[in-house]
């Protein structure tokens, strides 16, 4: 490959690492077998299949390749004759946010990178926001979590985990994740702890109806003790919260 | 994809090359969509998967002759191939696994 496809592929690996959305169009027959061209959203693009007819025709189909986050096969009319396109899409990863680097984070960050989510481990305390604690997080965010959870935004996708059972650190982390769309919000706690949590939230502002899209006690009913067990309880019950099987 | 990079990222640190295979079209039925992956070192070794494990072999043995020619393959894989005998898809579709060597960086 020339030192442009280089650069392109580098570019693409290191968007589907930080979990960005992105499409590489390469040829797959014709005297350019090989040549790529990488796809922004926004409508940018950097690199050539080697033919304008066959640059054209990826940036065209690229708007329903993002639309759909499928990845599409196609064949193009050029002066050569035809040639066949793959327009691949990496679709980001959904995100699962974890405030408190505690013991559960640990294995919760194992299970959730095997079942692909992009993992985020949030916790003011330097103590436990250690690196050398989170070496296979994808982030390990050492600030407020509502304070982050403010500045990103959460979206339809985001699942989020409050466990540092330090009401100063979850109460205002749980207010921001409840504000927001995010997909599943479980809290660390006895059905007791939960209640007092409850009242918290409700002092500050927040309804009955969106106190109670948090899931407390956390995660599915499988007997756990261990901190890893709870840890496969939460995945578990995320897993079925995002296949529909649990509200 | 992204399961594969710190595979990528090991490999690269030891100084091996990389081919990648990705099926980039499907008929009928097969056991992993449009777009998966699989990738392959110049040792032979590989990660992911194109096929769930039906066609695995063959592909490791084309993407060593792309290593070593610099030239991608568009190949073919299922019941009506000929290869098919011995490397075919167990759920009677068809795929096509395009093979390339990966820049190196």
């Amino acid at each position: 490959m020339a030192g442009t496809d280089a650069s392109i592929y580098r570019q693409f690996e290191e968007a589907v690492r930080r979990g960005r959305l992105v499409a590489m169009a390469t040829a797959l027959t014709g005297p350019t077998i090989g040549a790529k061209m990488l796809l922004w959203p926004g409508g940018g693009s950097e690199g050539s299949l080697g033919e304008p007819t066959l640059d054209a025709a990826a940036r065209e189909r690229v708007a329903q390749v993002f639309a759909s986050l499928r990845p599409e096969r196609l064949t193009v009319e050029t002066a050569g004759g035809p040639v066949e396109l793959f327009l691949d899409v990496q679709p980001p990863p959904p995100r699962l946010w974890i405030v408190g680097a505690v013991h559960i984070a640990a294995a919760l960050v194992t299970y959730a990178r095997t079942l692909g989510f992009y993992t985020i481990v949030i916790d003011p305390r330097t103590a436990f926001a250690a690196p050398e604690r989170f070496p296979h997080a994808d982030e390990l965010i050492t600030c407020w979590p509502d304070a982050v959870f403010a500045e990103v935004g959460l979206d339809e996708s985001a699942c989020v985990v409050v466990l540092t059972h330090d009401e100063k650190i979850d109460n205002p982390a749980l207010a921001m994740a409840l504000r927001s769309p995010a997909r599943y919000i479980g809290a660390l706690g006895s059905r007791r702890t939960h209640a007092k949590r409850a009242a918290t939230l409700k002092a500050l502002g927040l309804e009955d109806a969106q106190i109670a899209r948090i899931h407390a006690p956390i995660g599915l009913d499988i007997g756990a003790r261990r901190p890893e067990e709870i840890a496969l309880a939460i995945m578990a019950e995320i897993v079925a919260v995002m296949n529909g099987k649990v509200e | 994809m992204r399961e594969l990079l710190p595979t990528l990222e090991r490999w690269r640190h030891e100084q091996k090359r990389i081919a990648l295979a990705t099926v980039v079209r499907i008929y009928g039925s097969a056991p992993l969509p449009l777009g998966s992956k699989m990738a392959i070192a110049s040792t032979g070794e590989m990660a992911g998967s194109v096929s769930g494990g039906c066609v695995e072999s063959a592909v490791v043995q084309e993407a060593l002759e792309v290593l070593r020619s610099g030239r991608p393959r568009l190949l073919t894989y299922g019941i009506a191939d000929e290869v098919a005998q011995s490397v075919g898809l167990a759920c009677g579709g068809v795929i096509e696994v395009f093979v390339e060597p990966l820049p190196e960086f």
